[in-house]
């Protein structure tokens, strides 16, 4: 089937409303820039899930960060989304500044480089991330071990995505159908979704993030759920050359070299457990305090950022979307990233 | 030898820094008088632009502070339609700046200048504390020729919009030194001269333009809109950007419609001269991968047509384009 076709049916779909959970931010912003809603019927709405680590950390782990930028002979490593985020305290932003040192990175391997050219300063990593990222810190502690240096530390928020979709998906009736992230998928594999999908009887289909990619993703849910010739659900991999059945299972073992699990708190749905990465205990000279940074922020009343983040509702239903709320004063973190639901929403729509 | 204190207290070191860099590259009858203003003769309506340059690193691929801060003021003379004719520079220096790396800045400045037909007619320069940085403001004027009006509020429905190469080089050049990414990116800072010259020779009906620097063709797009009351329709296949450009937007979530360059321009050319203006832009060295990339429409904002046919907005740029996390 080509791609007109596909296109033509999902225009033409004229069945009971779908509601398809892109969980992956990269995916909602294909999905914007390629105008994907303009071209298919109404009654499929696309919902942006909690796949933006940005936006699921916590306030009190922004002021952790914020702390330690401030402190003498202190330098903190971060990735750019993290900086305009809003703690109870300021953001990063704020406190760069104020004087803090904080200091962008595109890769957390970078800092060894750094901490051995400058032995008194202590370099604080902001380890955001799902399982995409986590490997590169697993491989930098690990290197940081292996050279016996003492001038690094990470601070955690890394997070587990099968743990938040079973939380979903326990949760929210309304969500029909996922389009599984791309980037994790590839290192925990297509496998992964499988109990997932048989046990509350939905389809989860992994994409690629070209247009085409997630058309056919959507078609795919669409057909699976009009026919419902049988009794479950399907994880259906369209992403073949790059997500694997079985992951990549060389960083799966990385990971599981440096981290165990442990409770997290994702903005907007409380504490999940098992959800969050910690460094294991061989390694606890290198962790910054990451444990026990569980309370957010006192957003207004009306802020509504934890439902745009389940997807129970869309960013522009938010009453302070674009108007309190907007990319120069963001109050919630999916305003702020670039990967961020309401960001996207705004970029992209007036 | 370095900058210190000294080169800035008026004395014999200022002097000599004077001699030996500036009066050396930028030497001209203006300038050598040496009294406490420049006396130019000009007729007819004058364009005038400033524009501070503060960008680190000082030296990167394909050019450095000097060359920019002679093009980004050259080129916002010329987006107005007129010939740019002198230009002033004032110099901040921090303690520590290596003499060397003066001097080829300077001389950069003064070759760019050349390439573009100005005369650098004033300067200044002041030492600060610091940690060997530069700054440079210049202020230009030029002349505009009778008849020429050029304005971002001039366009009309039916009018074509003209980019004269790819997307977001500069900014990715700067990015990618600034974060330690090793890529082959290069800046595309360049004096738009050659575009504009021709156009106007061949008499191509020229409505607006604007350089594409910080914020995007995606914000400058909508200035335009903004400005004309009208709508604008980006074709998205047309949008040339490099394949390494487009791969490094990719892996920082950065979108090339928002990313600066430093040797780009849009043109709004009424619809008759289209083809004929996209010609005579190819044809030049700055503007040869230009393409026809919008149209200017009824309505209101810019609006994009995607490769597969649907439509979305094109905002302009909130904030600044930080890298994403994955």
């Amino acid at each position: 089937m080509d791609i007109e076709q596909i296109i033509q049916e999902l225009k033409e779909y004229s069945g009971p409303e779908l509601k398809i959970m892109e969980v992956c931010g990269t995916h909602t912003s294909s999905i914007f820039r390629s105008g994907i809603r303009s071209l298919i019927s109404h009654k499929i709405k696309l919902i942006s899930g909690p796949g933006c680590p940005v936006c699921v950390t916590p306030a009190s782990y922004i002021d952790r960060c914020v702390d330690y930028s401030k402190r003498e002979q202190h330098v903190l490593m971060t990735f750019g989304d993290m900086m305009k985020v809003p703690g109870m305290g300021g953001s990063l932003s704020c406190a760069k500044g104020e004087g803090a040192k904080v200091e962008l990175m595109y890769s957390p391997l970078k800092v060894i480089e750094k901490a051995k050219e400058n032995p008194d300063i202590v370099y604080i990593i902001a380890g955001v991330g799902f399982e995409t990222t986590i490997p590169a810190y697993a491989l930098t502690i690990e290197e940081a071990a292996r050279q016996g240096i003492k001038n690094i530390r990470l601070l955690t928020a890394l997070k587990l995505i099968m743990p938040a979709l079973n939380w979903i998906c326990e949760n929210e009736d309304g969500i029909d159908g996922f389009i599984c992230p791309g980037h994790v998928s590839v290192i925990i594999g297509s496998n992964a979704y499988e109990l997932t999908a048989q046990r509350y009887e939905k389809p989860f289909v992994v994409a690629g993030f070209e247009p085409e990619h997630i058309l056919a993703a959507i078609y795919d849910i669409v057909r699976q759920l009009r026919t419902k010739k049988h009794k479950g659900f399907y994880v259906h991999n369209l992403y073949k050359n790059a997500v694997r059945t079985e992951g990549n299972q060389k960083a799966q073992e990385i990971i599981d070299r440096c981290f165990e699990p442990g409770d997290a708190v994702w903005r907007g749905f409380g504490m999940i457990k098992d959800s969050g990465l910690y460094l294991k205990p061989e390694y606890a000279d290198y962790d910054a305090g990451s444990k026990g940074l569980d309370s957010d922020i006192r957003l207004p009343e009306s802020c509504r950022c934890g439902d745009v983040i389940i997807g129970r509702i869309n960013p522009d239903e938010c009453p302070m979307f674009g108007k309190a709320c907007n990319p120069l004063t963001p109050y919630g973190p999916c305003m702020v990233s670039s990967e961020g639901a309401c960001g996207i929403w705004h970029r992209n729509t007036n | 030898m370095r900058i210190n204190m000294s080169h800035g207290s008026g004395g014999k070191a200022s002097a000599e820094l004077m001699n030996n860099i500036f009066g050396k590259h930028f030497s001209n009858s203006i300038l050598n008088k040496m009294e406490d203003a420049a006396v130019l003769e000009l007729h007819g309506r004058i364009a005038c632009s400033t524009d501070s340059f503060v960008v680190t690193p000082i030296v990167y691929k394909g050019g450095d502070i000097g060359k920019l801060s002679v093009c980004g003021t050259v080129n916002d003379l010329l987006m107005m339609g007129a010939e740019p004719k002198y230009i002033t520079a004032g110099f901040i220096l921090e303690e520590g700046l290596k003499l060397s790396l003066l001097d080829n800045i300077v001389s950069s400045m003064a070759r760019t200048a050349a390439a573009a037909g100005v005369v650098i007619i004033a300067g200044d320069t002041k030492v600060v504390e610091g940690k060997g940085g530069i700054y440079i403001n210049t202020a230009g004027i030029g002349s505009i020729p009778e008849g020429r009006e050029i304005s971002a509020g001039n366009c009309d429905e039916g009018d074509v919009i003209l980019l004269s190469g790819t997307l977001g080089d500069h900014h990715a050049c700067i990015l990618s030194a600034r974060m330690g990414i090793d890529n082959n990116i290069m800046s595309d800072c360049a004096i738009l001269n050659p575009i504009v010259n021709t156009l106007f020779k061949n008499g191509i009906k020229v409505k607006a333009m604007r350089d594409v620097t910080r914020g995007g063709l995606g914000t400058v797009l909508n200035e335009i809109a903004d400005m004309s009351r009208c709508g604008i329709e980006i074709i998205e296949e047309a949008l040339p950007a490099r394949p390494e450009v487009r791969s490094f937007c990719d892996i920082l979530g950065l979108d090339p419609l928002y990313m600066g360059n430093e040797g780009k321009m849009v043109a709004v050319i009424a619809a008759e001269d289209g083809e004929k203006a996209l010609e005579l832009m190819k044809k030049t060295a700055p503007g040869r991968e230009a393409a026809l990339i919008a149209r200017v429409i009824i309505g209101k904002g810019v609006i994009m047509k995607t490769r597969l046919g649907g439509s979305r907005i094109v905002d302009v740029l909130y904030g600044e384009g930080l890298p994403r996390i994955c």
